[in-house]
């Protein structure tokens, strides 16, 4: 089946389940569609999988990290925390006093959030590791390859009383029908949004114990980073990168890492849940 | 000998004149700065007021006094207009020039209102200047605070307004400052539902294709894009 479409930029879909890999060409304007083998299950045929995305991206596909995906109809539990270190390269973030990089300090973040995490059990995949700035589609495409994924963005923000930790998650979508198991690209997240604000929760909540004056419950935004990912997606702004010194922010990294972990460990059982319950698409 | 005299009250007078010399320069210069500013701002401003309009309160949304990570209102009385199209023009301009506390700004000062339209289904489209997205503290908070002080405001002054498109210089942009989704329009009125642009479409004949097809097009490209 190949059909021809005016517009290729936002050309870029999710298979949910695995029942198809999706071609986009390129710039070209046009795309196929191949159905696998196997069964074609919709939403509510018994257990169902996270998304899993066919191909992505325009022209240049990101590799899919991670482990090769199971068979469609496997149970799977949460294993992968994407981490997303924001900003990078050309794009510094937000800048403080003292010559304070967002794109910097979130990478120190990362670092030690990897390692709590791991210490949790989890495998952990980052979208960067050195000064690169892969695209907002580049980095939710990292965490749309994996399988029982949540993904993590980490900011520091130019905001906000210093020494406190905001979580956000992505404000209200309109609803998808995932017609033949497919939703678009742009409303990925979409699906997710209740799983999300559970994660956010309670991330938010152990933050909260480390970093008094946060707030008792994740908020909503409309976070670009977050609209395209689909898996359960929070983002962590810490407040900020207007401190005096930067060991201020330094000295945030364990707490901030621990609860990330510890938040993320409290999800693991809810996320179980919700994939036979037919939460997910 | 009275020279000698003469001249150490010289150099005193000096040491102790010259601090409030220099204070009151310097605040000479911050009015010449802040008369710039205004001056600059008359220049720009596209929709004066009309003093003949009756003078409603208007409710601003700028920077809570108490929590500065979130919104209050602010009642200003002000000439407003009755099409929506000035009307609104009229309290952005307002929201932009900022409130009495300069703390308290959700906008940044040297960002300009450009253009503003009302689309027939109540999309509003409002236009700034570059300065809107490079003047902004970037940031997650501070860039989702600039977008709900002005859909607050217009929701609070506009009723014809149901949802907010913001451009910058004439262009879709991906994000307000590197966090926040500039590509969706934004709620104005709570019951406006999900915007044409995004609301899913109900045809579910023929390929999948059609979905996510129609999905893809935004109805408020207006920039030839
Ligand atoms: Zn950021």
């Amino acid at each position: 089946m190949l059909l021809d479409v005016g517009d290729s930029r936002r050309l870029r879909f999710l298979a949910i389940g695995g029942i198809g890999s999706l071609v986009v060409g390129g710039a070209a304007m046009a795309f196929a569609l191949e159905t696998s083998p196997q069964t074609q299950q919709g939403p509510g045929a018994g257990t169902l999988p996270p998304a899993s995305v066919a191909t992505a991206g325009q022209g240049g596909t990101p590799a899919p990290a991670g482990p090769a995906p199971g068979p469609p109809t496997a149970p799977r539990a949460l294993n992968v925390v994407v981490l997303d270190p924001a900003h990078g390269g050309t794009d510094p973030g937000a800048r403080g006093t003292g010559g304070i990089q967002e794109s910097e300090i979130t990478l120190e973040f990362a670092t030690r959030a990897r390692q709590a995490l791991e210490q949790q059990g989890f495998q952990v995949v980052e979208t960067r590791q050195g000064n690169e700035n892969p695209s907002f589609d580049d980095r939710s495409a990292i965490a749309n390859a994996q399988r029982g994924a949540v993904f993590i963005t980490l900011h520091i923000a130019s905001t906000g009383i210093p020494g406190t930790v905001r979580v956000y998650v992505n404000a209200d979508l309109p609803p998808v029908k995932a017609a033949n198991g497919l939703i678009p690209w742009d409303l990925a997240q979409a699906p997710f949004l209740g799983l999300s604000r559970k994660l956010g929760d309670l991330v938010q909540g152990m933050l909260t114990q480390h970093f008094k004056g946060s707030p008792d419950a994740a908020q909503t935004a409309a976070i670009r980073q977050l609209r395209t990912t689909a898996a359960p997606a929070i983002a962590v702004e810490v407040s900020s990168v207007v401190v005096n010194d930067r060991a201020e922010l330094d000295h945030m990294v364990p707490g901030v890492a621990d609860a990330i972990a510890r938040g993320v460990a409290a999800f693991k059982p809810l996320y179980a849940m919700a994939l036979p319950s037919g939460a997910l698409p | 000998m009275w020279l000698t005299t003469l001249l150490v009250f010289a150099v005193t007078g000096a040491a102790i004149f010259a601090p409030i010399l220099r204070k009151r320069m310097e605040r000479a210069a911050q009015l010449q700065q802040q008369s710039e500013e205004q001056a600059r701002r008359e220049l720009i401003q596209p929709v004066p007021m009309n003093p003949s309009d009756p003078r409603v309160k208007a409710e601003l949304f700028w920077l809570s006094d108490a929590d500065s990570s979130m919104l209050a209102p602010v009642v200003v009385e002000l000439p407003l207009s009755s099409d929506p199209v000035l009307r609104s023009k009229q309290v952005l301009n307002t929201l932009l020039a900022g409130p009495v506390d300069v703390e308290l700004r959700t906008l940044p000062p040297d960002a300009v209102l450009l253009a503003f339209y009302i689309l027939a289904d109540g999309t509003a489209i409002a236009d700034f200047s570059e300065a809107l997205a490079t003047s902004i503290p970037s940031g997650i908070q501070s860039e989702q605070l600039a977008v709900d002080s002005m859909t607050h405001t217009l929701e609070a002054n506009v009723p014809q307004v149901k949802r907010l498109k913001i451009l910058i210089h004439g262009q879709e942009v991906e994000t307000l400052a590197g966090h926040v989704d500039l590509t969706e329009t934004f709620a104005v009125n709570a019951d406006a539902g999900p915007s044409p642009a995004t609301g899913p479409a109900a045809g579910k004949t023929g390929a999948f294709l059609v979905q996510p097809l129609t999905l893809s097009f935004s109805p408020v490209k207006l920039t030839g894009r």
